[in-house]
């Protein structure tokens, strides 16, 4: 899948002078705060998200990585 | 009896659709804004080009939630005639209404400028009044229209004849130079070009005439 963004910014790199920079891709990073009872239920909902609004599965994959926190607090 | 063109906050070619369909061909229309749901008296739906709630996550991935779009999405599937324009094309594949996606323009820039295209062979309700093979020209206007299909399902939409509109000088990098592709029904069709700014001589061309016309035909 062609990344002409990543493409750019790879070119960039080796104007910067950072040699060995084989490939560059692009993509995001979503930060979530979900109220769940445990683990389990905090990663049903964040898939149905990641499988219908943020990600797009023609192009896109995903991966999550989920931090406990408590209520209200910061990770 | 009349056509329906949806109002994102953020669409900008709602007024040139409506212009074009009013204005130059006589077809009345109504405005439906994102959260209506009433589609009486509807006979045919534009989903116009602009960047439907900022773009943000995706081109047309929040609109894609919009009450209104419930609506049309019914429409649609009951063999109403339903045409995306730019970001309704990316608003129609992010629905599911059309496979793929768009995606950045291969060279990064936004591009404005005229596309000659060819109409391809196929059962598009949009296209009925063109000649298979025959050449066009319309403009496109966008920095997100390069289309993306896999291989294998792309074969799949040659063979159906739902390719129906291809660049003669892809100026995207999209894939099989797609410029326009309808459903399997042939009453849904997306494409990046702009039809509503070829519908008169003073605007350079009239070759979008034909596809708005064919709303209420």
């Amino acid at each position: 899948m062609l990344d002409p963004a990543g493409e750019a910014t790879r070119a960039a790199a080796e104007r910067l002078g950072v040699e060995g920079v084989n490939r560059l891709r692009i993509g995001k990073a979503i930060d979530l705060e979900v109220e769940a009872r445990d683990v389990g239920e905090a990663e049903a909902k964040v898939q149905k998200l990641s499988d219908r609004l943020l990600a797009n599965p023609v192009i896109e994959d995903w991966s999550l990585d989920i931090k406990e926190v408590a209520q209200g607090g910061e990770a | 009896m009349s056509v329906g063109i949806v109002v994102f906050p953020g669409s900008n070619c709602d007024r040139d659709v409506r212009w074009a369909l009013e204005g130059c061909l006589g077809l009345p229309c109504r405005f439906l804004w994102h959260g209506e749901r009433d589609l009486s008296g509807i006979e045919a739906v534009v989903l116009p080009g602009g960047f439907s709630y900022g773009d943000y996550l995706r081109c047309g991935a929040i609109a894609r939630f919009a009450p209104v779009l419930e609506e049309v999405g019914r429409f649609a599937r009951g063999g109403g005639p339903v045409l995306g324009i730019c970001n309704g094309f990316q608003v129609l594949t992010e629905m599911g209404l059309l496979p793929g996606v768009l995606t950045r323009n291969r060279g990064l820039h936004f591009l404005c400028q005229s596309s000659e295209l060819a109409v391809e062979p196929g059962q598009c309700h949009w296209l009925r009044q063109y000649q298979p093979g025959e050449k066009i020209h319309l403009p496109i206007a966008h920095g997100e229209g390069r289309y993306h299909l896999e291989a294998e399902e792309r074969e799949r939409l040659e063979g159906e004849g739902q390719i129906v509109l291809r660049y003669q000088s892809n100026p995207n990098g999209s894939v099989g130079d797609v410029a326009g592709i309808t459903n399997q029904a042939g009453n849904v069709l997306g494409l990046m070009p702009h039809p509503e700014r070829a519908c008169e001589a003073a605007l350079g061309g009239e070759d979008g005439r034909r596809m708005l016309a064919a709303a209420l035909a």
